[in-house]
């Protein structure tokens, strides 16, 4: 039985397709570290991993266990060295997200004296212009899907984002391939109707005539993924 | 124990540490987030009458609680979180009360700040922050166009000179050759290099000659020509994490975001 969790996973995953001898990242959490470890395990077996410390990990552990094989050191200063590099694809979060993957974790308000002060902006920056960038949201609303961000953290295609791939959330995944750089609707996890993803967009989205659905896990990316996850952290990440 | 005693001994308390700080000064204070954070200094720190600082920091519970006590006029950061709690509660009300300024860089904008600093030049250019907003809350930063053929518009990025960097590693010798002994060195000999003055504070002094028998020698951050002064602080990082020492004190965590205090600390 596959899961909505499952789909998202997996969605995740396949935003690091053909990425190579990169470094996979995700920002925590389950489903993005769950991504790049599935990846690395099934169809990107060059792919770089770490422990969510500054481990590069020779083996791909279970979520939340330490690795056996260390195969290298990336403390925090070598992190950020990796992200000017490139060489490095992260899944980011966002609090709000707009119509050209313009993203904001920095506050929500007026910058100058915000109505509700979140983390900063972090290395969004950085990372959207220097190095290739998906989102992972869980809860895709009119909230975070806005026509305009408060703050923009990570940049858009209309800013000089380097390279983003995808945006995958509870319903479905987008992507930015139209002429102007705006967001499109790329596929539908099973089970959600078209309707369902455009009332919960706050912006005018580009719907293609066909919109496919989702690519469901085979019975070998489930097994690789009940054995990275066993407790099935991922389910509690999920909006339903 | 303190090796060379007597002769070139930078021992000292934290509040000989805090009762050197003036009003206004810019202090860089090390770890990242809730990770081996300086909090023994930063107490003292707290109990002293200095105000007005600027502070430095790839922030933890050292911008919150210097928020909550009203000694802050600016924040310079990318971000202020507890780790495992993702937002700072006492950073959060300071800003959204209006009551500090704040500079808010990319992480890799902050780390070329304090590179600049180490290296004595005005500023590093970056691709960083380019099309941000960090561009528009930040008016005074300025844009530099790569000499050669390419032409590239790159940020400027000041340097983060500090006027005194606080750190806490987890050994020292009492001339101030500091040493971590965990997985990541986070950015302190940087804080170190930037400052006038830096105060290093450790879990134990032990003796030169005893150094390299917890660690190998690329565990010496911090040599003793960056160091004023050497404080021992066994739990000086407070509930933040200090491995291999102790890790983060997940449970105190807690109670100080839901108190707004650190009852065994300040």
């Amino acid at each position: 039985m596959t899961s909505r969790a499952d789909v998202c996973v997996l969605a995740c995953a396949e935003a690091f397709r053909g990425d190579g001898e990169i470094l996979a990242a995700g920002i925590g959490g389950a489903v993005t570290v769950l991504a790049a470890r599935l990846a690395r395990l099934t169809f990107e077996p060059g792919l770089l991993t770490h422990d969510g410390v500054c481990l590069l990990t020779g083996d791909v552990p279970a979520l939340g266990r330490p690795p056996e094989v260390v195969e290298g050191w990336l403390p925090f200063r070598d992190h950020l060295w990796l992200v000017l590099n490139g060489r490095r694809h992260v899944m980011l979060g966002a609090s709000q997200i707009d119509r050209h993957g313009n993203t904001n974790i920095s506050c929500i308000g007026d910058w100058a004296r915000p109505k509700a002060q979140l983390l900063g902006v972090r290395g969004a920056p950085g990372n959207t212009r220097c190095d290739p960038t998906s989102y992972w949201i869980p809860r895709h609303t009119p909230r975070v899907f806005v026509p305009r961000v408060d703050m923009v953290s990570g940049i858009g295609t209309d800013r000089g984002a380097c390279d983003l791939r995808r945006v995958v959330t509870n319903l479905a995944v987008l992507d930015f391939a139209t002429p102007d750089g705006s967001m499109r609707l790329a596929s539908t996890h099973p089970g959600v109707s078209v309707a369902e993803v455009v009332a919960a967009t706050g912006f005018e989205l580009t719907v293609p005539a066909e919109v496919p659905v989702t690519r469901e896990p085979t019975a070998g990316e489930l097994d690789v993924l009940d054995r990275l996850d066993p407790g099935r952290a991922r389910e509690r990440e999920v909006a339903a | 124990m303190t090796g060379a005693s007597g002769a070139g001994t930078k021992v000292m308390t934290a509040e000989q540490v805090a009762a050197g700080l003036e009003s206004g000064m810019t202090v860089g204070i090390g770890g990242w987030g809730s990770r081996r954070k300086p909090m023994a200094l930063v107490a003292a720190v707290l109990r002293s009458p200095v105000r007005d600082l600027t502070v430095v920091s790839y922030g933890g519970p050292d911008v919150g609680m210097l928020c909550a006590a009203g000694k802050v006029r600016r924040v310079v950061a990318p971000f202020v979180t507890l780790d495992s709690i993702p937002l700072e509660p006492h950073f959060r009300r300071a800003r959204q009360a209006g009551e500090i300024e704040f500079t808010e860089y990319d992480e890799g904008m902050f780390m070329f700040g304090l590179l600049a600093a180490a290296h004595r030049l005005p500023f590093l250019p970056t691709r960083a922050g380019l099309g941000s907003d960090v561009l528009r809350v930040n008016p005074e930063l300025r844009t530099v166009y790569s000499p050669y053929g390419d032409g590239e518009e790159l940020v400027a990025v000041p340097a983060l000179t500090l006027d005194v960097a606080l750190v806490h590693l987890n050994r020292a010798d009492a001339r101030g050759n500091a040493q971590y002994l965990g997985p990541d060195p986070y950015f302190d000999d940087l804080y170190a290099k930037a400052a006038a003055r830096c105060y290093v504070s450790c879990e134990r002094l032990v003796d030169t000659a005893d150094l390299l028998k917890e660690g190998p020698v690329q565990s010496l951050l911090i040599s003793r020509s960056m160091v004023t002064g050497v404080v021992e602080a066994p739990g000086g990082a407070g509930f933040t994490a200090c491995e291999p020492d102790y890790g983060r004190d997940e449970e105190r965590q807690r109670r100080y975001v839901e108190t707004g205090r650190d009852d065994e600390q300040g």
